[in-house]
């Protein structure tokens, strides 16, 4: 393995990623909306294809502007389909978001005489080729232009999650005390649909939605497995995240020339890697399989505690 | 620019129409196309008809069971299998490009991810959708992985893998379409002869254990059948776009029927035509990709349902809503008048006679606004239950008058029966019978006259059991 300065910063870029998604994804695993990070990264293509005809170019403004627009409005959609028409969470997002990407595909079709937009690399992303691009120079520093841009949404939604820290674990918990109390839990949840849009497609351009839909979920529900304390689950999130990026990398680069390939892409090995981890952590975590056998056992086995002999 | 945003708008406005640079087919072809007689074009349609009755007859089992996402998962989750079928094949020293063996791959993978998301459910405290999530993501990130991992093989250029992800119903040939008329007929075969305990399943799974139906052996065989669906649904419509098609047509059905049977078949229709109009519209204009015509068709059926569907479509329900307030507004309004007439009766024992009440009494009466009761008023003058008085002055004509003496009968009977029965004080029995009023028929009515028979049983209104707070009882 050839470790250079770029992989240090494909594992920078990836790890801002993971903590930036991993944020608002432990509420969204509280209030079991996980899938909603999935849904909108699916969402959001018709967004990018208005975006990216209006300008013809792939990193621009507008084309941000206009997912980030549409994944907002998948979750508007979501509610409204699921309040007006009494209609399950999980249907109502399912239905709005095949409907957006389909909208988004024929668009893509439509134009694709004109413009050259490739499907394939908004799901895929392409975190390696982030370092490619022309640096921004901040002081001594050359930075890459993704890095800046997934770094600014890390702050904002760790500022936002800081600063609003009590208001969000109320109505994550119990919307009806957070409304009691004064806080719109409407608005709380608007505002995390919003994070989890832009954070969705400041990351989906610069690396590809495999990541985002895997770090929204897999380290909060990791996190979660591992502790019953919100701020301790999300630390845990924002660690694990980190981990996933550091060995997904790594596993990228040198699980596959063991078979004699060349290499693989960074953003499939991070999901993989964050499995692993889940999984370590639903076998060995405290209320893992394993711990709660053996401890159910001797529990048992203890003289006085329960009748010994038939319990299961 | 400007014509940028023009295509741009054109474009997101037509939805599946296509702007401007279509050449539109013959007629003669549409009516081909559209009837199956078209050969081109008959083995695609014909298909996914076939798979859009499928999907919709098990999407109708997802949805009741709150698992519509379910599809999702799976669909992500045989995205591996792919790939490492497709490596298996290479190493074998195959193409990598045969179809049956990619749709066994993907098999394998989808039920190991459908099995991974019960064990989470079941043995974590996460809930459905971190379970699906995470297998989702994790099992498209390592199908990605894979994927990309022999890309760069001689042998590969799976670049037909990628059909998958988007579908791509035009390139099937002869053998995927018998496979996909097997798999279908065998799909909907086994949810028709399970129906009986797949809808036990459905609705109470508890009392299904309790009867001794093997219950988690059953959710294996509906999830097996989902992901038949689902894998030989990747080829013609794709991956995302099949879980559309097991979510929309149920969803759809739900709107018009509360019976099993009905939305059965009514998820199957629309999935099925769906899938006809999708394919055929797709056939005809260059350039519509199969999948993405189908959905916005299933999403435009949807739509329609929504808003109109009979049973709990938004605007039935608004307008059931409506009448039941006016309903409500109306019993109020006629037994306040007739409250009030009673109050300014000197004798209690003299049957109570209809005159005229003051509009101050009125608005004092109950807490209602001016508004509110000049809405009121209109409408019952509408109804011919006021006769015209000057202004200022209310009187019932005669069938309002015998209306509003049948209200507050019934009111004052339901209210003492929940005073004698449900043990409520005097006091605080107006709202409670409020509550429920409105909606007693006949039926109940005479039950509740039986149930009082001590009570004088003409058809006289008894008195109240309570008092009624007048600020200003005279009566003009």
């Amino acid at each position: 393995m050839n470790w250079t300065i770029d992989d240090t910063w494909i594992v920078t870029i990836g790890a801002m990623c993971a903590v930036a998604c991993a944020l608002p994804g432990c509420f969204l695993v509280l209030r079991q909306m996980s899938m909603m990070g999935d849904a909108i990264s699916h969402a959001v293509l018709p967004g990018l294809a208005a975006g990216f005809l209006l300008t013809g170019s792939r990193a621009s403004l507008v084309m941000f502007i206009g997912a980030g627009v549409v994944g907002v409005l998948t979750a508007v959609f979501t509610q409204w389909v699921s309040k007006f028409g009494k209609v399950d969470r999980g249907a109502a997002m399912g239905i709005v978001f095949t409907t957006l990407f389909a909208i988004g595909l024929i668009m893509i079709r439509q134009a694709a005489d004109h413009v050259d937009l490739d499907a394939g690399c908004v799901l895929y992303g392409a975190i390696e080729l982030t370092i490619l691009e022309q640096p921004v120079r901040i002081g001594a520093f050359a930075i890459p232009p993704a890095a800046l841009m997934i770094g600014s949404v890390l702050i904002a939604n760790l500022l936002i999650i800081l600063l609003l820290f009590k208001e969000f674990r109320i109505s994550s918990f119990d919307p009806a005390l957070a409304t009691t109390v004064g806080i719109n839990a409407n608005l709380m949840h608007y505002l995390l649909m919003t994070m989890v849009a832009i954070t969705t497609v400041a990351a989906f351009e610069a690396v590809g939605s495999i990541i985002v839909i895997a770090m929204l979920i897999v380290p909060p529900a990791t996190a979660f497995l591992l502790t019953n304390r919100l701020n301790v689950m999300l630390a845990f999130s924002v660690v694990i995240g980190v981990i996933s990026s550091i060995l997904g990398h790594m596993g990228a680069l040198s699980v596959p020339p063991l078979f004699g390939l060349k290499g693989t892409v960074t953003s499939g090995m991070m999901a993989a890697v964050a499995g692993g981890l889940f999984f370590l952590a639903w076998i060995l975590g405290p209320e893992g399989l394993l711990i709660t056998r053996v401890r159910g056992n001797r529990e048992i086995e203890k003289p006085g505690s329960a009748p010994s002999g038939e319990t299961a | 620019m400007l014509r940028r945003a023009i295509l741009v708008i054109l474009l997101l406005g037509a939805g599946s129409a296509s702007a401007g640079q279509v050449d539109w087919p013959e007629a003669g072809l549409v009516w081909k196309v559209f009837t199956l007689q078209d050969y081109n074009t008959r083995q695609v349609v014909i298909s996914t008809i076939l798979l859009g009755v499928t999907a919709g007859l098990v999407g109708t089992f997802l949805l009741l069971r709150r698992r519509s996402l379910m599809g999702d998962a799976l669909s992500h989750a045989t995205f591996p299998g792919i790939g490492a079928a497709f490596v298996v094949m290479i190493l074998l020293g195959g193409t990598g490009r045969s179809l049956p063996g990619l749709l066994v791959g993907a098999t394998v993978t989808g039920l190991l991810g459908v099995l991974l998301v019960m064990a989470i459910r079941n043995t974590t405290r996460l809930k459905d959708d971190a379970a699906m999530g995470i297998v989702l993501s994790v099992f498209f990130g390592v199908g990605v992985a894979l994927i990309q991992m022999v890309k760069d093989m001689p042998q590969a250029g799976p670049a037909g893998l990628n059909d998958f992800i988007y579908g791509t119903a035009a390139s099937m040939i002869r053998s995927d379409f018998l496979l996909i008329l097997v798999v279908a007929i065998g799909t909907c075969l086994v949810s028709l002869l399970l129906l009986k305990e797949l809808t036990l399943l459905c609705f109470d799974e508890s009392f299904a254990a309790s009867q001794g139906w093997p219950t988690v052996r059953l959710d294996i065989v509906l999830l097996t059948i989902v992901t038949a669906v689902t894998v030989i649904g990747l080829q013609a419509v794709g991956l995302v776009l099949i879980i559309a098609f097991l979510i929309i047509p149920a969803t759809a059905a739900r709107f018009w029927t509360q019976r099993l049977g009905w939305m059965l078949t009514l998820s199957a229709i629309i999935g099925g035509v769906s899938g006809w109009l999708g394919a055929s519209l797709s056939a005809l204009v260059r350039d519509l990709p199969t999948g993405a015509v189908i959905v916005l068709v299933a999403a435009a059926i949807f739509l329609v349902s929504m808003l109109f569907g009979r049973g709990r479509g938004v605007v039935p329900r608004g307008l059931r809503h409506a009448r039941l307030r006016r309903k409500v507004g109306r019993q109020h309004l006629l037994r306040a008048v007739y409250e009030i007439v009673e109050s300014g009766q000197p004798d209690v024992a003299e049957p109570v006679r209809n005159l005229p009440i003051t509009f101050e009494a009125l608005l004092a009466h109950r807490s209602w606004s001016a508004a509110q009761v000049g809405g009121l008023l209109r409408t019952a003058r509408a109804e011919d239950h006021l006769e015209n008085t000057e202004p200022g002055s209310v009187r019932l004509s005669e069938a309002g008058f015998g209306e509003a003496s049948r209200v507050t009968r019934n009111h004052r009977l339901w209210e003492l029966y929940l005073i004698r029965y449900a043990d409520i004080a005097p006091s605080h029995v107006d709202r409670d019978a409020d509550l429920v009023e409105h909606v007693l028929d006949a039926e109940v009515v005479s039950q509740l006259e039986s149930e009082l028979q001590d009570r004088p049983s003409s058809l006289e209104v008894p008195p109240s059991p309570h008092f009624i707070n007048h600020p200003s009882p005279e009566v003009s």
